[in-house]
């Protein structure tokens, strides 16, 4: 791997689970082989996942905590050491206050002085929750002086992703870190379950680990000015 | 929760009515329907601890089951609802889970509010 050293990294996405996909293993890597200080600021608690199987493991109320100890394990397999639920409400965040979600990210980038920030890449992040983190990330940072801005990384995974953006501008081989990404996977069982049974099946049939997202992992750099409230 | 028994769910909505209770009613497609199918319309309506007054309850004998709330000045109804349980707070709550296993429809009733 040829990872870029950081002072901090900070990462901020809505749900538990956002990292395990997109930055399961860059992270691992960053705190297991360079040491590098990372924090992820956590938005909600996933409230609002509808998998609660049938038979039903869950409920709606009973979810949130479940989901937050599926958070803690998922951070302790990335090697995440500062983990912040910042207890908002999953599917809420587009309708808070605009200016109160920019000032969050501006507190944690003041404290944390992170020289890597990952999110999403506005406009191509899918849910409104994704949507609205990244705006709030991609806005505190506009606002800085040019000179003092963190770069920032955004996952995209709309369908439209490529044909507007074309290919992804930082590619991270995870491969030497799979099993870490696999075991973040895995922390959140009541989202991804279903999905890693599926996997290990087909790799247990002798079909070849041919799923991307374990072995790469794709960022866009994002320009803060391309993006004027 | 298990799935609805008709009489022991009627017994339960009944013990709320004429009661100021926090309700909870979620509809839901997910954030991903229109993603996974871009002809797809997705729609969903959430309301969380609205409080109300209900008069009668009925849950209908008819898998998935409806069931809906007459009050003073209007209705609630869900449609939907294969599970149930009178959760350790004493709060009844109801779903629909589809046949994989996801939530559709949500309502639950309760004395004391939600969490956020």
């Amino acid at each position: 791997m040829n990872l870029q050293p950081q002072r901090h990294i900070l990462i901020v996405y809505p749900h538990p689970d956002d990292e395990a996909f997109s930055v399961a293993g860059t992270i691992a890597y960053y705190t297991k082989k360079m040491n590098t200080p990372v924090t992820y600021a956590c938005l909600t608690l996933g409230e609002m996942g509808r998998n609660l199987g049938n038979p039903p493991f869950a409920t709606r109320e009973s979810l949130p905590e479940i989901r937050r100890k599926e958070l803690v394990a998922a951070a302790d397999a990335m090697g995440i050491q500062d983990l912040r639920m910042l207890g908002f409400r999953d599917k809420t965040i587009e309708f808070e206050d605009d200016e109160k979600m920019v000032k969050l990210v501006e507190g944690l980038i003041e404290e944390l002085m992170p020289s890597l920030i990952f999110t999403f890449l506005p406009g191509f992040a899918v849910h409104p929750d994704h949507e609205a983190t990244a705006r709030a990330v991609v806005e505190a940072v506009r606002r800085m002086p040019k000179a003092a801005r963190p770069q920032v990384l955004g996952c995209a995974f709309a369908n439209d992703t490529i044909e507007k953006n074309g290919e992804p501008h930082v590619i991270v081989d995870i491969r030497e870190m799979k099993a870490d990404k696999v075991n973040a996977l895995k922390a959140h069982a009541s989202q991804t379950a279903w999905m890693m049974q599926e996997t290990e099946k087909r790799v247990d049939n002798g079909e070849p680990m041919s799923e991307s997202w374990l072995n790469i992992e794709k960022f866009y750099i994002i320009n803060p000015d391309q993006y004027v409230n | 929760m298990q799935e609805v028994q008709v009489k022991t769910l009627q017994e339960l909505l009944n013990s709320f009515a004429n009661k100021d209770v926090y309700i909870h009613l979620e509809t839901t497609n997910g954030s991903y329907a229109a993603h996974y199918d871009e002809k797809f319309f997705n729609a969903g309506a959430f309301i969380r601890n609205a409080k109300i007054n209900y008069e009668l309850a009925k849950v209908v004998d008819d898998s998935p089951h409806r069931v809906g709330l007459k009050m003073a000045h209007g209705w609630v109804y869900a449609q939907g609802i294969t599970h149930f349980e009178l959760d350790d707070l004493g709060r009844l709550l109801m779903a629909g889970l589809d046949y994989s296993g996801k939530l559709a429809i949500a309502l639950e009733i309760s004395e004391t509010p939600f969490t956020y």
